[in-house]
């Protein structure tokens, strides 16, 4: 049985898709002009992944994150205004300026936290999982990592934990190819990563992380044998990032070809499409929905671009209860 | 001679180690086809074989066991781990194993690892890319801990480094990559170009292990640093008009004491200076050290300027970093009894 999203949910996932997309254009363009104190790690191109899935979350439920995190910490609910104002490491900002892109966490909306640490989540999903189930509380923990993840022992710990005590967890594979500047093949011998799950005794899918609706079928699945307490899964999303490792411009090891060929597979023109042929959005109403969007994401910055820097004192605060 | 930064520096060591020796090779996270993401291993894979520089999946466990593995079994592995802030899931495998094989065997084997890392802030890299963890391993008995802070030093103290049969963490400041910083982020970056210590031999020289340099002498007050801080010291120093005498430690463990308590015996004052985090770091050591050989000859008590007790803030990047006038300030404190 295939689950779809009805209508207003596939028009509440694209808009999702769209903020998402046009959160990581701004910061992107924000990072090369050094508006931007260090690093940041674009998630455009795998907007699917992150909607398809936090769309079928409740709010308590919970996910981690990793480097590549401000599309998951969007699709979850998180503010893009105070998304930026992390990022630029003012007050206001999610973590107060501490964290940095690579750090939003929001525990009021399931947030666990974006990761700077390679296979730094995946544990701590676990440890999620089991206070939903000692809780009784039906809820869900999601582990969103990348394929360079998978060859962390932290990782290989965490399914074997979730599969031992069948907890309720989703971890969600999103293979786009490279672990930082390094090719998938380049670090592995297998390709299907979802064929690991093998090696834990627990269900392993590979579906096509472009296709919304794929990731939302096979989610759907998941999220429901998590709840029915029926076990983790490891859900392998096959994607690209449309940009380097790091921001938009470094030198970039991977094949020009090979980059404009996922570029026409890109998940919101895909989905975009799709909506089209059903009529569920014209072409005009889907120009409109990006163009509102863009002046949302124009808006969150400047909001970000006034707020204040965290006063001095409070560097020493927080290291302790 | 030729005008290098450190990373070409790091490059030439390692680019003429493994021309002089077919056991010693490169491995680590994006070393080989990309050349590593500061680019210390740029053209060595294409130069010496896939065999010899390899590309590793991100398991830094995996990294460093594989180099006591390689190690213990007549290679000479230099394993890269892309930041210090990466390090933490390879610690059980430096720690339990690699630091104690001599001695758990009787010096019957061992594994000549050097494990190169870069480390530090001022880069914006906040709290998993700007870590200075060196304190975590100089308490390790068993490795030794190298830390340099220029390019004439980096080469040749990483030519010893891999020729040494003790395994070693060599810590790279990363800020001072492409030029001396001190310590003020407002200034235009300074290049390597034209500095005395940017000038290297594209020839094979070595640094000894355990000793360190004076970078500037002086009579008023004995100033450790290394890594990145010897420039704010330097810089600091300048500013202050204080006749100290500055030392570049170079090698953290095992520590040139007789070049530290020389100094401090004459200028009968100190301030130790790091990056790293206060409480229970490398410069409590330090002091230690230092009053255990001085105490006599100490006019005053002795000074620390380090990094505050926290994670590595994203925010406030400039407050969190022990930058010059904290460093004048702690001289002028030795200075004031």
């Amino acid at each position: 049985m295939n689950r779809y999203p009805d209508d207003e949910q596939l028009l509440s996932i694209y808009r999702t898709m769209v903020t998402i997309r046009e959160f990581e254009e701004a910061a992107g363009r924000m990072a090369e002009q050094a508006q931007i104190p260090g690093a940041v790690h674009l998630y455009a191109g795998q907007e699917a992944i992150a909607a398809g899935i936090c769309t079928q979350l409740r709010q308590s439920d919970t996910i981690t994150s990793n480097h590549r995190g401000h599309g998951h910490c969007i699709a979850k609910g998180g503010d893009v205004r105070l998304m930026f104002a992390e990022l630029l490491g003012r007050a206001s900002g999610y973590c107060r300026g501490k964290g940095g892109s690579m750090h939003i966490a929001d525990l009021d909306i399931g947030i666990l936290g974006a990761n700077g640490i390679v296979g730094g989540g995946p544990p701590i999903a676990i440890g999620a999982a089991f206070a939903a189930q000692y809780n009784g509380s039906g809820g869900v923990s999601v582990c969103f990592s990348g394929d360079g993840s998978t060859n962390e022992g932290t990782w290989h710990e965490a399914l074997n934990y979730a599969a031992l005590f069948k907890l309720p967890a989703v971890f969600v594979v999103e293979n786009n190819h490279y672990g930082e500047f390094t090719s998938q093949e380049g670090q592995g011998a297998i390709s299907r990563l979802s064929n690991r799950a093998a090696s834990y005794g627990i269900l392993g899918v590979t579906v096509d992380g472009q296709d919304l609706l794929a990731v939302y079928d096979a989610a759907a699945e998941a999220i429901e044998r998590a709840r029915a307490g029926e076990g983790p899964t490891l859900l392998e999303c096959d994607t690209y990032r449309f940009y380097n490792h790091t921001g938009r411009s470094e030198r970039d090891p991977r094949p020009e070809e090979e980059r404009a060929k996922w570029r026409e597979r890109d998940p919101l023109k895909l989905l975009r499409e799709k909506m089209e042929e059903r009529s569920i959005l014209s072409a005009e109403a889907a120009d409109e929905i990006t163009a509102e969007i863009q002046g949302q994401i124009e808006a969150a910055v400047a909001f970000a671009k006034e707020e204040p820097f965290p006063d001095p004192s409070e560097l020493l605060t927080d290291v302790y209860s | 001679m030729a005008s290098m930064n450190m990373v070409q520096a790091i490059n030439s060591a390692l680019d003429i180690t493994m021309e002089r020796d077919q056991n010693v090779l490169c491995l680590g996270e994006d070393v080989g086809y990309f050349g590593g993401v500061f680019r210390c291993t740029a053209g060595l894979q294409e130069k010496h074989g896939q065999h010899r520089v390899l590309d590793t999946p991100i398991a830094e466990a995996g990294i460093v066991a594989a180099a006591i593995g390689m190690g213990v079994n007549g290679l000479r592995p230099v394993a890269e781990i892309q930041f210090a802030d990466y390090i933490y899931p390879a610690f059980d495998q430096i720690v339990s194993e690699l630091a104690r094989l001599r001695y758990r065997s009787s010096g019957e084997f061992y594994a000549p690892v050097t494990i190169r890392s870069p480390c530090g802030g001022g880069i914006r890299g906040g709290q998993t890319h700007s870590q200075s963890p060196e304190g975590i391993f100089t308490h390790v008995c068993g490795l030794k801990v190298v830390m340099p802070s220029n390019p004439y030093d980096a080469k040749g103290l990483l030519i010893s480094a891999i020729e040494d049969d003790d395994p070693i963490i060599y810590f790279e400041p990363k800020r001072c990559y492409n030029g001396p910083f001190d310590g003020d982020p407002d200034k235009a970056a300074q290049s390597w170009n034209g500095h005395p210590k940017g000038e290297v031999p594209e020839v094979y020289y070595t640094i000894p292990i355990g000793e360190a340099a004076i970078v500037r002498p002086g009579s008023a007050v004995t100033v450790l640093t290394y890594g990145t801080m010897v420039h704010v010291a330097e810089a600091a120093i300048e500013r202050s008009d204080i006749d100290a005498e500055q030392i570049d430690l170079r090698t953290l463990l095992p520590l040139d004491l007789e070049a530290v308590a020389e100094s401090v015996q004459k200028t009968r004052r100190c301030v130790v200076v790091h990056e790293a985090t206060r409480t229970g770091g490398y410069g409590a050591e330090l002091v230690a050290d230092v009053q255990e050989e001085c105490f006599w000859h100490l006019e005053a008590p002795i000074q620390r300027v380090t990094g505050w007790d926290t994670p590595y803030p994203h925010a406030f990047e400039w407050d969190y970093f022990p930058g010059q006038d904290r460093i004048i300030a702690a001289m002028r404190c030795a200075l004031e009894v």
